[in-house]
């Protein structure tokens, strides 16, 4: 067993013997066998000796314990990593960020504590997943929908604290953006709620996100000051309607232009819906991984070559039908000047959804959980090389023509001379509304020699990345110290300051250590960049 | 004709649906195996399913290419508690193990007795989530 760093088997044996009567014997998880299901599958560690192990895993099933268990940990400077429900494959999984850290599974916790049809808003705890959530609202017989990710399994809290993305409306669909209203236990077990969570007797934690002073709920995004026990989410009002449809257009340098509509349409709100930005004759060998974008020339022969478009801009919208077939004539209007520009409505939905009208539509754009997802990687997926796993590289880039070229172009020719392999790859990804952000998906496998050359491969493309002002909005626990590196404004002010408020909240260290680059300070020595 | 799509697609994919197994497949199955029929709803079917597309039933219409064995978990007659066990506890290929938080000894047990019971009694195979609400919306709706 890993024993937390400096602390001794004494003091460990006593911190876990005072949680396991809290919580009671059968929610302790000190065994080997039980202890191999909290290692992170996808680990780029994996089996080596470098790889994250949790030392045991307390389950608590309310707050109460979780404040007990916090402050025996706090007692004892017992490092204590929270999971919700722990399936943040790709980014990490269930295993803690500090090897020897005692994993605090909230998976138990898993009430949906209030749905307000008239607020369109909810309130639940970690251990809710998605899957959980749907059937919940369906089950009530709600009008609310559930934006969701594409992994159904994963928690609402824990995704939006990631920073999670799905696919519906703006406003939502990035999960931290629907974020109202936190409580948290903090690392002295003293119960903290955020806005106006904070005055007793409001009607409104779920209505008026900031309270009064500075807006705390970011203490608790990607951080290492809380383990979050409420959250308040906005839902969505189930719309009468729902329209998918395209634009495509045939010339390299119709790109720029397309953006600039697009981001003024969705801006403007003549658009609710999730948008892409795609290009077909790019993507003819594999469909989710676009190649490197060619010189100009090179491009438009191809699209002459093959019909193909050079790009292709996809509109979403939800709402009344005349409101939202309006808004899309006002899209045709927009473009209708590209020289060949061509237009296709690919579906038009009423709803709630028929079963005859599931079958043909994408589940998460109609915010229903599956995990349907995993089929890229399954054998028989194409003439997909199964591998063992994957993980994400997810840089936030400009929302721009020239941001997708200039990305796609840097990140294709030094994957290539790194010899990294990428089986998904989209540049122009907008869960979140005002930027891109370029997803990558790294193949990775239980052989360590391969390991090690991915890990050095992504270290180094973290640097190109950030020479070129693109930082990684999220990131697996092997690299979370060199992309918290990578914000190095004023000599990495932002994880000095980080580090500040850790010592302030968190002054033994208890919780989460190293999670985002952010150690507690007796930790922090030899790790300055 | 949902089922009838999905079997065109699974054979389209090369997965057998032996016609036999479909025939004694039908109502909820025996009273005693319903919790791990709720369990295998829960945790198996989102990948497992008797549905197109989905990751374990793709990855295993796959390997067992050109033998008798079923891609669909539900419709195996081999399977052992001890090959389930460790399947759940340790995973394969994507897919991950399952914590004790989220299937528990005793629903692991429960699911082993689903798998591992005569197809008889195990009764219709379960559907995804997403289709089981839409149909339960549809029904509201009418």
């Amino acid at each position: 067993m890993a024993l937390p760093p400096g602390l001794s088997e004494v003091t460990f044996a006593d911190g876990i013997a005072e949680m396991r009567s809290i919580v009671g014997n059968e929610w302790v998880f000190d065994q080997p066998a039980d202890l191999n299901t909290y290692r992170d599958f996808y680990s780029v560690l994996w089996g080596e000796p470098e790889e994250k192990h949790a030392s045991a895993a307390i389950a608590p099933a309310n707050v109460e314990e979780v404040q007990a268990v916090v402050r025996t940990a706090n007692e004892r400077s017992i490092p204590l990593y929270p999971i919700s429900t722990g399936r943040n494959l790709g980014y990490g999984g269930a295993a803690p960020v500090l090897s020897g850290s005692v994993v605090l599974d909230l998976k138990r916790m898993n009430k949906v504590l209030d749905v307000n049809e008239s607020n369109c808003s909810c309130l639940v705890e970690p251990g809710v997943s998605y899957f959980d959530m749907y059937r919940h609202l369906r089950e009530s017989g709600s009008k609310l929908w559930l934006d969701v990710p594409d992994p159904g399994w994963g928690s609402m809290v824990g995704n939006a604290l990631d920073s999670g993305g799905g696919y519906t409306v703006g406003g939502y669909r990035g999960h931290w953006e629907a974020v109202c209203g936190i409580e948290a236990v903090m690392a002295d077990g003293e119960l903290f709620r955020t806005g106006m969570g904070a005055l007793p007797g409001s009607e409104t934690w779920q209505q008026y996100r900031m309270g009064i002073g500075p807006c705390l709920d970011g203490l608790f995004r990607q951080s290492t000051l809380g383990v979050v026990t409420k959250m308040g989410f906005y839902l969505f009002p189930e719309p009468e309607a729902a329209l998918s449809t395209s634009v495509e257009v045939f010339r390299f340098e119709d790109i720029e232009e397309l953006i600039e509509i697009m981001n003024e349409l969705e801006y403007g709100n003549v658009f609710n819906g999730m948008p892409g930005v795609s290009s077909p004759v790019l993507s003819q060998e594999n469909p989710i991984a676009m190649s490197i974008v060619p010189e100009p020339d090179v491009m438009n022969r191809m699209v002459a070559e093959t019909g193909h478009a050079a790009w292709r801009a996809s509109f979403n919208f939800y709402g009344p039908e005349k409101v939202i077939r309006a808004q899309w004539e006002h899209v045709q209007e927009r473009y209708a000047h590209f020289p060949g520009v061509k237009f296709t409505e690919s579906s038009f939905v009423k709803l709630p959804l028929s079963p005859e009208d599931l079958e043909r539509v994408q589940k998460p754009r109609f915010g229903i959980p599956s995990l349907d997802i995993f089929s890229v990687g399954s054998r028989g997926y194409g003439n997909f090389n199964p591998s063992d796993g994957h993980i994400w590289f997810s840089a936030v880039i400009p929302r721009s023509g020239k941001g997708i070229i200039d990305a796609n172009r840097v990140m294709r020719r030094e994957c290539e001379r790194l010899g990294l392999d990428l089986f998904m790859f989209v540049p122009s990804v907008t869960c979140w509304t005002r930027s891109f952000v370029l997803f990558a998906a790294v193949p990775v496998y239980k052989d360590p020699e391969r390991n090690r050359h991915l890990r050095d491969a992504v270290k180094e493309v973290i640097g190109i990345c950030a020479s070129h002002g693109w930082g990684e909005y999220r990131c697996p626990p092997a690299f979370m110290d060199d992309v918290m590196d990578a914000y190095s404004f004023n000599d990495n002010k932002l994880r000095r300051v980080n580090e500040q408020i850790k010592d302030a909240l968190d002054p033994n260290g208890i919780l989460s250590a190293g999670r985002y680059g952010v150690w507690p300070q007796h930790l922090r020595e030899g790790r300055e960049a | 004709m949902r089922l009838l799509v999905a079997s065109a697609a699974l054979l389209a994919l090369g997965i057998g649906v032996v016609a036999a197994q479909e025939a004694t497949r039908t109502g909820p199955g025996a009273p005693e195996l319903a919790e791990g029929k709720a369990v295998y709803a829960h945790w198996c079917a989102p990948c497992h399913a008797n549905e197109p597309g989905l990751a374990g039933t793709m990855s295993l219409a796959v390997k067992y290419e050109g033998t008798d064995i079923p891609a669909v978990l539900e419709d195996r007659t081999d399977l052992s508690a001890p090959v389930i066990t460790f399947f759940v506890r340790n995973g394969v290929a994507w897919m991950p193990p399952f914590r004790p938080t989220e299937i528990s000894d005793t629903e692991l047990e429960q699911l082993n007795a689903y798998l591992t019971a005569p197809l008889e009694d195990r009764g219709a195979h379960v559907p995804l989530l997403g289709e089981e609400m839409v149909e339960l919306n549809a029904r509201g709706e009418q």
